[in-house]
């Protein structure tokens, strides 16, 4: 029974499934080094998921489903980033409706546009092709592990070694990471914290597109209402735990993925589908517990040198008063 | 010293409700230091702010080399050759020094990558040419606050400056590494032909550093002078005037028991350095102890320590004789320790809650306006607020007025008739008539007298140098956490203590 769990199919599978968390997550770290936790990335791939459905079944094109949910992406981060930075609204109420909202909406438009509930599929839907790379068909293991994959897992990639040499290696990453961190320093020099923080929100809206148009026409070909299932919020936990450092945070999010690809086969050996659900969730747990740990203890080091550097220095002066 | 760079021509700047700047005229020659030294509130930083396009001038012109120029922001100022060096450093924690330092204007590679080589290259370019020394690639979380600033100095010289702006640079600085700084400035201004404005309430410092001063007064350029001319004590009258605006209350005869007693206080402020220092006081029944001190220099610590809300370094504090050392707040309370905060808006008031929750805050447990079961009594409590609004002149539509509505004087109002009118025996009062009008100061004035005549104790902390004249039998002056000087009020004149309260010290006093 352990082969037919643990075995080379299992791992393919949660780069699969990891792939919408990480295009999520990599949304949301860009706002994150901007100082906006967003909340709403759930509904921002539901959204991208079912616009990119629409593209795909009234153009008969996977590309047009792409550019539908990239335009919903943009849309949605507009909004998003209208009410968090212009109006200053709570960034976790805008996130909660944003939830709601596209909750809503892609269920109104489901029934009127398409005249069904629940689940929508259609042979006009054209799904995301998947890539072969023909030099590694001659290449047992590594074949099966990352060939054949659909074209967003390649994305994805990509994406993770992009944002990593932009956020640490070009200029604009360091704006990036100084408009969350200390945004009067930026203004100071001419730089508007809030244009930053503006792209960065966009930005996440298109990379939650991405991977609402991988759930739809990527993972399968067909929207369903709520097809999201929290992996907003779980790119979150993978944000977190991967210090939003898009390496350690595409690691996080194959861990969830992992554990989602073992609860779907757990299910195939007839282990209750309730119980294996949780399985994401409950790491996701400990995880953060681990992550609460982990920034309690830099919060410590560095009080403690804080502190070492203000005895020195009071020193000093008492030594001068002498 | 060369010719005019800034000049600046009837500036003035008015903010809902205060004048900030008024007609100021002020040059400032290539070359030179020029100190600005004046109070807290004076408008010394608001003036800077205008020349660094931080702030738009109301009415008045700038004149840059010659050239009318309109200031409209930060980068016209940059593109000028002006820098500002903030009081609260720019600078992003988690980033090495190199990395701040070319923030906004980084140095690149193939058009899309930064070149962070070329950073801590320039870095160590310009700390060599400076001799402003730090080590580029340890991040700023780690350096200390003399080290920070050089970065900003850096930063400032970087982008091509040649009138740099200080503001109050020693304020955060020890001793030592204001010496390293004050040479600095000669050296950038000797030998590199910058020039330099220099903000500070430090009188000595004006003395050491700068080739020329100006003194400012309540928005108002009092005068301009060559530093040689001046001495701490035309320094320290034009910064505190001599007109009394107020008439003079008599003195209380009938002074009673102690009632407050200080020994050897020490209290760290909120970055762990000393903040009062081995202060002792004493203040007995009838009687105004007032603590003269240009801000910053310990009071806002002095006042939290004898309200229960920071906590003693060491020293003891004694109420009626009690020890409250390890009191909270609500033991002070409960001991008779009232007080009015010196920012109404931030620890005096919740400013969404109506007139009458504020005024009961803190007294709302106590009978009878608590009646059976914790359920409060509210016909207890609104014939006590309507008696309160009455008595205090409150102006306010209703009780049931939301307090961020009112104006600024009946805010203080409202928080002087809470703290006074349940008879706690020491008041503790810090700033009570900032930013208020005359007629406002009048009414508080009197409260306080009236307070002092009752039998309280009360300790006065004021910027205002007139109102800790026109309402102390004593004062004391603090300088950098510790006392300087404790006098009679009829005994001393208000040049004296101006020169105690800017570090004057007891034993050069003779």
């Amino acid at each position: 029974m352990y082969r037919e769990i643990f075995n080379i199919t299992l791992l393919q599978n949660t780069i699969r499934t990891a792939t919408p968390l990480i295009l999520a997550a990599l949304g949301g770290l860009l706002t994150s080094h901007t100082g906006i936790l967003n909340i709403g990335m759930e509904g921002m791939i539901l959204l991208g998921a079912f616009f990119g459905v629409a593209g795909s079944y009234f153009f008969e094109s996977y590309l047009m489903g792409i550019l539908f949910a990239v335009a919903s992406g943009i849309i949605i981060g507009l909004i998003f980033a209208l009410f968090v930075i212009r109006l200053k609204s709570d960034e976790f109420i805008v996130g909660i409706a944003i939830n709601m909202f596209a909750g809503g909406l892609t269920m109104f438009l489901l029934r009127s546009i398409f005249g069904v509930k629940g689940a929508f599929s259609s042979p006009r839907i054209q799904p995301l092709p998947d890539i072969s790379i023909s030099f590694l068909e001659n290449i047992p293991v590594l074949n099966v592990l990352l060939n054949d994959h659909s074209l967003f897992v390649y994305v994805s990639w990509i994406l993770v070694i992009a944002i990593y040499i932009f956020l640490y290696k070009t200029p604009y990453g360091l704006w990036f990471r100084a408009a969350g961190e200390f945004p009067e320093a930026l203004d100071t020099v001419g730089i508007s914290s809030n244009r930053i923080k503006f792209i960065s929100s966009i930005l996440c809206g298109i990379f939650c597109g991405f991977a609402g148009v991988h759930l739809s026409l990527g993972y399968l070909t067909l929207f369903t209402e709520n097809m999201s299932a929290n992996r907003g919020f779980i790119a979150l936990a993978a944000i977190i735990f991967g210090a939003a450092n898009p390496l350690m945070t595409y690691v996080a999010a194959l861990i969830f993925g992992f554990f989602d690809a073992l609860g779907i086969r757990l299910q195939g050996v007839g282990i209750p589908s309730q119980f294996t659900q949780m399985f994401p969730y409950i790491v996701t747990v400990l995880v953060l517990i681990l992550v609460v740990k982990r920034e309690r203890d830099k919060k410590r080091a560095h009080q403690a040198r804080q502190k070492g550097l203000d005895k020195s220095q009071i020193k000093a002066a008492d030594n001068l008063a002498k | 010293m060369g010719e005019s760079i800034i000049k600046l021509v009837g500036i003035t700047k008015v903010f809902p409700g205060v004048v900030a700047n008024d007609n100021v005229n002020l040059e400032i020659r290539e070359g030179e230091i020029h100190a600005i030294v004046g109070e807290n509130g004076a408008g010394k930083s608001t003036l800077m702010k205008i020349i660094y396009g931080l702030y738009q001038p109301t009415d008045g012109q700038i004149y840059i080399r010659g050239r009318l120029t309109n200031v409209t922001n930060p980068q016209v100022a940059i593109k000028n050759g002006i820098g500002m060096v903030h009081q609260h450093f720019m600078l992003v924690p988690s980033f090495t020094a190199a990395e701040n330092l070319v923030l906004g204007s980084e140095p690149q590679k193939n058009g899309l990558f930064m070149d962070f080589d070329k950073a801590v290259k320039i870095t160590k370019e310009l700390s060599e040419k400076y001799g402003l020394y730090v080590d580029p690639y340890q991040k700023v979380e780690d350096l200390s606050v003399g080290i920070q600033q050089r970065i900003e100095i850096l930063k400032v010289l970087y982008r091509g400056a040649d009138i740099l702006i200080l503001d109050e640079p020693t304020a955060v600085l020890t001793p030592q590494e204001s010496q390293e700084l004050f040479a600095i400035m000669r050296r950038l201004v000797e030998d590199m032909g910058k020039t330099i404005i220099i903000i500070t309430h430090k009188l000595q410092e004006v003395l050491e550093v700068s080739h020329r001063v100006s003194v400012m007064r309540r928005g108002k350029l009092v005068g301009t002078m060559d530093t040689r001319d001046a001495t701490e004590q035309i320094l320290a009258e034009m910064m505190v005037g001599k007109e009394v605006v107020f008439e003079k209350f008599h003195a209380n005869q009938n002074i009673g028991e102690k009632l407050l007693e200080v020994r050897d206080l020490v209290v760290r402020d909120n970055r762990g350095f000393i903040a009062v220092d081995g202060v002792s006081f004493s203040i007995a029944a009838g009687e105004i102890l007032g603590v003269a001190g240009v801000e910053g220099n310990g009071q806002t610590e002095l006042v939290e320590a004898l309200t229960g809300l920071r906590k003693l370094e060491e020293g003891s504090i004694f109420v009626k004789g009690r020890d409250m050392a390890k009191g909270s707040p609500s033991d002070f309370r409960r001991m008779g320790i009232a007080h009015i905060p010196e920012d109404r808006l931030k620890t005096g008031l919740a400013p969404e809650a109506s007139v009458n929750e504020n005024l009961m805050m803190g007294y709302q447990h106590k009978k009878p306006y608590e009646g059976l079961g914790m359920k409060l009594n509210k016909k207890a409590i609104s014939q006590k607020t309507a008696q309160l609004i009455r008595q205090f002149d409150i102006r306010t539509p209703s009780g049931q007025t939301r307090v961020k509505s009112l104006s600024g004087g009946n805010m203080q109002k409202l928080v002087v008739a809470r703290e006074f009118s349940f008879d706690s025996p020491i008041l503790i009062i810090a700033q009570p008539t900032r930013g208020l009008d005359v007629g406002a100061i009048e009414f508080i004035h009197r409260l306080i007298i009236d307070m002092r005549d009752a039998g309280r104790a009360i300790l006065l902390v004021s910027a205002d140098l007139d109102e800790i004249f026109r309402l102390s039998d004593r004062i004391v002056t603090i300088y950098e956490g510790k006392l300087t000087g404790e006098f009679r009020t009829a005994d001393v004149t208000k040049q004296e203590i101006g020169l105690y309260m800017t570090g004057k010290n007891l034993s050069t006093a003779g």
